[in-house]
């Protein structure tokens, strides 16, 4: 069986297969052999596990994310469903931001925001933590004239009611957003605006306390 | 040419050095040492700074066989850094720059560590993990701005590191850090610790504690924690601080291959005081083998806190034409690394 790579990452390849003859993606993770066998292993396991469950309770929740078809732990293998023809938001905006004019990029930019800010936030009401929020794992697919938006990468993942937790989520997209897109410093912001006027103050608070201890992080050494 | 010296004291190390176009001149630093348990705190460090610079001053001369006249600009930090000491250096430069009619410039620490990083090890274009006591962070150069990727959400590495030798009553003396490495040679017995990863961001503190229980089973009193506390009495202190080791720094490496990947950049920068533990660069080694990279590194002689890093920073923003009015000649304990215009790279 030839398979086609599509992607070589930090941590895995993720390439064109078949699952029980169904064209599927299949997720491979490395060894590192940097780390102790122990704790690779664990690592491994455990964002595989991540990466299953909340791939399951997006679905439940009624959120786009690719459906886990099977799973082998031994050869750390994720089989899952291929999305055909999508590119990442990462792609995505920088295609806007080059091809239409300005006032019209910034509309359609706001407006990609707004459905990722109702997205996040309806993620987090079902405590769904993603813990690598960035525009790489966010995945465009045009359908007719408009496009769905899928969550992929849930490998840092887990379950949690904790406003800590949801806080740090919105604080990692603030970063990486700002590392990769330093040119449209509005993005987030309105993320933010659509996700405050869905929750309410209380995650927002705990948000901008993550924020200001980041910020702080210029200490001794 | 530039001629520049270069004061250094935001920690516990006071270092001055003495650099010309890159060629190191002098370097002497004193590090002042606590008992062990105990960590430096700013009004005893301060004093000790106070105590040791001006011998230094004159050591750091005569080793590069110069006169005063012969320097074109004197650097001290800036910040970030533990108020007291700083002012100690800061003070020092100011007197000196009065008194030998020299120019004055204010450097910031995390810059000084970069760039001496490459200049010792000529990497070009790094991806830097700065990693020491009171700082963790994954940086990139992009567009005149060393840039943070990632960085601790809480406590540096370094700091989780001395707050365990102190738990474990180690020697102060060179460096905690060190000696929970030599430690650590002794064992080989993995102990499961919590393991944590943010997106590009790491956090120290849930480790500390938890390691902190281990060592000290009952001492806090967490019915929670009751089961676990009877198998914990046979870890040994080596088995802790290998164990420590081995998962803080593949959190580190974790990061920083990530930010490899997300800037296809295939070169590492590993700087600061952490940054000579040998664990930990050989980690980031395999690492970059796997993925066809390259490890740049340095030794303890310009990776701790030195005047050296100063010196050539600061030669580096006066030789791009930065000057500093002597009015702004303050310190700050907070100044972040991508708060600086780098003026002297072109790329």
């Amino acid at each position: 069986m030839s398979l086609q790579i599509l992607k070589q990452g930090a941590e895995g390849r993720v390439y064109l297969g078949d699952f029980k003859g169904k064209a599927c993606l299949i997720k491979e993770r490395f060894v590192k052999k940097y780390r102790h066998p122990e704790l690779d292993t664990q690592i491994t396991r455990q964002r595989m596990k991540a990466e299953a469950k909340a791939s399951e309770r997006c679905q439940a929740a009624g959120i786009l994310a690719p459906r886990i078809l099977h799973s082998d732990l031994n050869t750390h293998k994720l089989y899952m469903e291929y999305f055909d023809a999508a590119k990442t938001a990462k792609q995505f905006i920088q295609e806007v931001v080059l091809t239409q004019a300005e006032d019209a990029a910034k509309k359609s930019l706001l407006e990609f925001c707004t459905r990722i800010g109702n997205i996040i936030w309806k993620m987090h009401k079902n405590h769904i933590i993603h813990g690598d929020l960035t525009t790489s794992n966010i995945l465009i697919k045009p359908e007719g004239g408009n496009y769905n938006i899928i969550l992929i990468d849930f490998g840092l993942s887990h379950y949690s009611q904790a406003t800590e937790d949801k806080g740090v989520d919105l604080y990692v997209l603030e970063r990486a957003l700002l590392s990769t897109h330093s040119e449209q410093p509005y993005l987030f912001e309105h993320i933010l605006g659509t996700y405050r006027n869905e929750s309410g103050p209380g995650v927002i608070t705990k948000f901008e306390e993550v924020r200001a201890r980041g910020r702080k992080r210029t200490m001794i050494g | 040419m530039v001629c520049a010296l270069g004061i250094e004291g935001s920690a516990n190390k006071i270092g001055i050095g003495i650099i010309r176009d890159g060629e190191v001149l002098a370097n002497v630093r004193r590090t002042y040492i606590t008992p062990p348990g105990e960590g430096f705190l700013p009004k005893e460090t301060a004093k000790h700074h106070r105590e040791a610079i001006l011998g230094l001053v004159k050591s750091s001369l005569k080793e590069a066989q110069l006169e005063p006249s012969d320097l074109d600009v004197i650097c001290y930090t800036k910040g970030p850094g533990m108020a007291p000491p700083l002012l100690v250096g800061a003070i020092v430069a100011r007197t000196l720059s009065l008194l030998w009619e020299i120019p004055l410039l204010g450097v910031n620490h995390c810059i000084g560590h970069i760039e001496m990083g490459r200049l010792i090890t000529g990497a070009q274009n790094p991806i830097v993990l700065y990693v020491s006591g009171g700082n963790t962070q994954v940086i990139a150069y992009s567009n005149k701005r060393y840039r943070i990727f990632g960085e601790t959400i809480d406590i540096a590495v370094g700091n989780c590191l001395d707050r365990f030798a102190r738990i474990i009553k180690l020697s102060n003396d060179p460096s905690p850090g060190y000696n929970i490495e030599q430690l650590a040679k002794s064992s080989n017995r993995y102990i499961k610790l919590p393991y944590v990863v943010k997106g590009m961001d790491v956090s120290f503190s849930g480790i500390l504690s938890y390691i902190e229980d281990l060592a000290e089973p009952g001492k806090r009193q967490n019915k929670k924690k009751k089961t676990l506390d009877e198998e914990v009495t046979n870890y040994s202190q080596a088995d802790l601080c290998y164990s420590l080791q081995e998962t803080i720094f593949a959190m580190l490496v974790e990061i920083t291959e990530r930010a490899m990947a997300h800037c296809e950049s295939n070169e590492v920068l590993i700087v600061g005081g952490v940054g000579c533990n040998e664990r930990l660069q050989e980690m980031m080694r395999i690492m970059c083998e796997e993925r066809g990279g390259k490890l740049f590194a340095t030794d303890e002689r310009y990776c701790i806190d030195n005047g050296l890093m100063i010196a050539h920073a600061g030669a580096e923003m006066f030789r791009s034409g930065t000057r500093m009015p002597f009015d702004e000649s303050f310190i700050t304990q907070r100044f972040r690394t991508d708060e600086v215009l780098v003026s002297w790279r072109d790329d």
